[in-house]
């Protein structure tokens, strides 16, 4: 067989269903990360929205653009939506999805089907979530909720009850999506890629998935309690009953810290992925990054308690805490050099892809550096609560994680859609970005030394805070026209940008060495990989050619990729991977459902619809790979 | 140039010690000045690192087209300042915090140990107001808290419904109000002055307008309120008894409740609502007869009143002195 014929035969085997139909029973991991993508750009979009009405009631002091109740709603669903439906799902469900098969030389992700639950799960989530503005009962006791104020005491609607059970189904879709990731990651490397040699954005994204997993059972079980409580009496957080409420906040945190990690650890991935790339040279200190990242993880779970530094906890736990606050600095400083060493070692051309990374070091120091100051406990106990927790976390969330995922949309855009986007508007769109995350965040710090308390709808007149609030108001807009203008390059360059070519950017990993957009077997021939950066290996690539050739890992038996042994990669077996399927759509609609029912408290339909969702599982699993 | 000029920024205005008066960085006591200077220490370390990593960006920039460290050096000199600059430096530097923040500076944050104070006060977060209680007195008052100038006061932080927090940040750190528990925290002011403090943890609706003031007074004059606000009232009205009994106090009246603030002595208090408003007669009209527009969604009702009772109200409660 010629190589065209083969490659024909493989475009044959691994098609999908056309159409809108397709779309719904794909498990294909490339069109599963570009719904992922589009679905958390429209919840970005509404947690941006929520921002900026915010801001606008913030402008002026004592402003009466919102009420009260309508501004809690606001302050806890974009707390809410930026971090549960918009990072997480953006870094590991459209990034992580699209990107580690194409860089560890895999076909799929290691569960296809699995993959489309998790995706399915999580809108399901979304729109539950959401719909809850639809009867004015949106979440209200802020994104942190804690009791009593969640309490059906003090909070009487259904609106806690809307983030208990959201949260909890969100968090099933994002373990799925871990586990699927960390698995992939220990069983699908391309034959050779041991784990010297496996691209730093896979070592971040494992980290931050094995964070996931790890974390997200406290949240469950912390919302698992609350709703046990406010449906059913029970008495977790109830002091006159033996309860606690601390045990909330204990809980709550116990996920809430490893969470920033797992939100800025694929960003750092993104940030060592795109600067080899324009500095044209391989990172330095790769295998000191690669230990940084899993080490941030690590050590991430045990700093959880510097959030409750208020709250009147014993001296002895404070300095605990504090110092194991302090040690999460050192991973990080160690990635802040390697990044800053690679870019003066290299030769780096600043388009706007490295532009962004330079924008997220300038942002992430800065974050950094405040952060620092929360593990003085004395000074956590003065700023805590403020303003200044506000500007510390914005310039880590939006600085330092938002930042690098605008420059990896610029960085791979040809790659997912075979266009290039329009360079001069990308530069654009860095800097009105990079003046409004500034205006809008910076002066918060000093408002904050100052006495603005965070979570305040409105504040007085006369405390010397109005001129800031009106600066980051603006800058808050200003921000969002650099938002708009990317979405608008992206938008524009899809129809009308220049053809890009398997790799415009001369970039080190897998992905380049696949045609743009990638073909959905993602790749002809299995690569065979020597080094860490083996799109810059000539020798090696020409070998996957003359295995092309000779029909050599080319797996074109069925839906066929390798699995290789977990240290070294070697290849154990060849798997069959399963052809799309609807069964995952169908069973997060049941379960989206019986969320609803539970909401509700119809306890005897929301059984009903679970069972279906169980039941779904036996026409899952009637038809496995292999069989057909 | 412009990010340093915007760092240096909150380092001219609280010099310039613009800023109302409820700035962390201008201390009324030992605490808040032991807790501004780590501050102020950690951000001028804090502006030399950052200036030395935007140099570093700077320097790749500049040196775009240069495949090398200045001096022509390689990748091993480009480990050896990952490891000096990001591995050795800090864990130096952090060290020195730690010890200096987290086992000296700490105590003087600390709570007061039990007998070590002069005065005794029960402060109380409800929503969304404070209610004050002096030790071996028995006066009580609302959203201001008068003290001696100069004396280590104790407070004993609980809350009657959910998680408040304490904060005046110009005399010490914040503690929370917890459900169950009782914090403590030291209250000294150096100077006579008004401090002015607000909630900082999120609690409902009110949040925003949960203020509070800290009244430092010379001993004689504080001893002198102390005892004035420990008298009960010799004045009752019916009107007062009939529409707001429910939820207030005036000691020495049939009215003993406590969703809202104690009134005994209401009229010699500087503001309304906690803060929100000074204690004028005609904010004292706009609050009475439409609490819900001035504080939207706190727990005192709109009443229908004639235009006479409203008056005649006003003037009782005007009459609390």
């Amino acid at each position: 067989m010629a190589v065209v014929e083969r490659i024909e035969h493989l475009e044959e085997l691994w098609l999908e269903r056309p159409g809108v139909l397709g779309w719904l029973t794909t498990v294909d991991h490339k069109r599963i990360g570009i719904l992922y993508f589009w679905t958390t750009i429209v919840f970005f979009a509404a947690g941006g929205t929520e921002a900026l009405l915010m801001r606008t009631q913030l402008a002026q002091a004592d402003a009466r653009v919102l009420s009260p109740e309508t501004y809690d709603q606001l302050m806890t669903m974009h707390g809410v939506t930026m971090i549960f439906f918009f990072i997480i799902p953006m870094t590991t469900g459209a990034f992580g999805n699209y990107l580690v098969p194409l860089m560890i030389g895999a076909r799929d992700m290691a569960f296809p089907r699995l993959n489309a639950l998790s995706f399915w799960l999580f809108a399901g989530s979304g729109i539950f979530m959401y719909s809850s503005f639809l009867i004015g009962e949106a979440p209200n006791a802020g994104w942190f909720d804690y009791v009593p104020l969640a309490l059906r005491q003090y909070n009487g609607g259904l609106n806690v009850d809307f983030y208990a059970l959201g949260l909890i189904f969100n968090g099933a879709a994002s373990t799925i999506g871990a586990l699927n990731l960390i698995v992939t990651i220990f069983k699908l490397r391309a034959p050779g890629m041991s784990w010297n040699r496996m691209p730093l954005f896979c070592f971040a994204l494992l980290a931050a998935s094995l964070s996931l997993i790890f974390a997200l059972p406290a949240l469950t079980a912390d919302c698992i309690f609350l709703e046990l409580q406010r449906k059913l009496g029970f008495h977790f957080f109830d002091v006159a009953h033996g309860g606690d409420p601390l045990l909330w906040q204990h809980l709550f945190w116990l996920f809430g810290h490893p969470e920033v990690y797992i939100i800025v650890l694929p960003a750092f991935g993104i940030a060592t992925s795109i600067i080899p790339t324009f500095a044209r040279r391989r990172m330095v200190a790769f295998p000191l990054v690669a230990m940084a990242e899993l080490l941030v993880a690590f050590i991430g779970f045990g700093v959880w308690a510097h959030h409750m530094f208020a709250t009147g906890i014993s001296t002895a736990t404070l300095v605990f805490f504090a110092a194991a606050s302090m040690m999460v600095v050192v991973p990080s400083t160690i990635q802040v050099y390697a990044w800053l060493m690679t870019v003066n070692l290299g030769t780096p051309d600043f388009r706007a892809p490295l532009m962004f990374i330079g924008g997220f070091i300038i942002f992430f120091v800065i974050g950094g550096l405040s952060g620092i100051m929360f593990a003085a406990v004395p000074v956590d106990q003065a700023t805590t609560d403020t303003y200044f927790v506000v500007a510390h976390f914005h310039f880590i969330i939006f600085g330092a994680a938002v930042f690098p995922l605008l420059g990896g949309i610029y960085y791979w855009f040809p790659k997912v859609t075979g266009r290039m986007y329009d360079e001069r508007l990308a530069r654009w769109s860095f800097w009105l970005t990079f003046v409004g995350t500034s205006l809008t965040f910076f002066p918060m710090h000093i408002v904050g030394l100052l006495g603005m308390t965070r979570r305040v709808y409105t504040y007085r007149h006369g405390l010397g805070w109005d001129a800031y609030n009106l600066v980051e108001t603006i800058g808050g807009f200003v921000l969002a026209a650099g938002l708009l203008l990317i979405a608008f390059n992206i938008v524009r360059s899809l129809r009308a940008g220049e053809l890009a070519g398997r790799d415009p950017f001369h970039g080190g990993t897998l992905e380049w060495t696949v045609p743009s957009p990638p073909p959905h077997y993602n790749f002809a021939v299995i690569p065979t990989v020597t080094s860490a950066y083996p799109n810059w290996d000539a020798r090696a690539r020409e070998a996957d050619l003359r295995r092309l050739e000779r029909g050599e890992l080319v797996l074109d038996g069925g839906h066929e990729t390798p699995a290789t042994t977990v240290n070294d990669a070697q290849v154990t077996e060849i798997l069959e991977m399963p052809p799309e399927s609807p069964w995952p759509i169908v069973l997060a609609l049941a379960v989206t459902i019986s969320a609803f029912f539970l909401l509700t408290e119809h306890y005897a339909t929301a059984a009903g619809f679970l069972t279906l969702a169980v039941l779904t599982l036996a026409g899952w699993h009637a038809q496995e790979p292999g069989e057909a | 140039m412009t990010r340093v000029a915007l760092l240096v920024l909150p380092l001219v205005l609280a010099v310039a010690g613009c800023g109302g008066n409820q700035n962390t960085l201008d201390p009324a006591s030992h605490a808040e000045r032991s807790i501004s200077n780590l501050f102020w220490v950690m951000f001028g370390v804090a502006i030399v690192g950052f200036a030395f990593i935007v140099f570093l960006l700077f320097l790749g920039w500049v040196r775009r087209e240069q495949p090398s460290l200045p001096g022509g050096r390689g990748e091993a000199a480009a480990t050896r300042i990952v490891l000096g600059f990001g591995v050795a430096l800090p864990i130096v530097l952090l060290s020195a915090l730690f010890i200096w923040s987290d086992f000296f500076v700490v105590r003087s944050t600390a709570a007061p140990a039990k007998g070590s104070t002069a005065l005794t006060i029960h402060v109380t977060g409800h929503q969304w107001w404070w209610e004050v209680r002096y030790e071996n007195s028995t006066a009580v008052t609302a959203n201001e808290i008068h003290i001696p100038v100069g004396t280590r006061v104790g407070l004993v932080l609980t809350t009657a419904d959910v998680i408040h927090s304490f904060w005046v940040p110009e005399l010490n750190r914040k503690v929370d109000m917890i459900p169950g528990r009782e914090n403590r925290l030291l209250l000294v002011a150096d100077h006579p002055g008004i401090y002015r403090g607000q909630c900082a943890e999120f609690c409902g609706l009110q949040h925003a307008y949960m203020a509070v003031e800290v009244i430092a007074q010379p001993k004689a004059q504080f001893e002198a309120w102390l005892a004035h606000n420990a008298q009960p009232s010799a004045r009752r009205d019916a009107l007062f008894a009939e529409n707001c009994s429910g939820c207030h106090e005036v000691r020495g009246t049939t009215a003993h409740a406590d969703v809202g603030p104690d009134l005994t002595h209401f009229a010699s208090r500087r503001t309304l609502a906690a803060v929100t408003l000074p204690n004028t007669p005609k904010n004292l009209r706009d609050w009475l007869r439409d609490p819900q527009h001035v504080k939207p969604g706190n727990r005192m009702p709109n009443l229908e009143l004639s235009d006479a009772d409203w008056r005649a109200l006003q003037r009782y409660v005007e009459s609390l002195r």
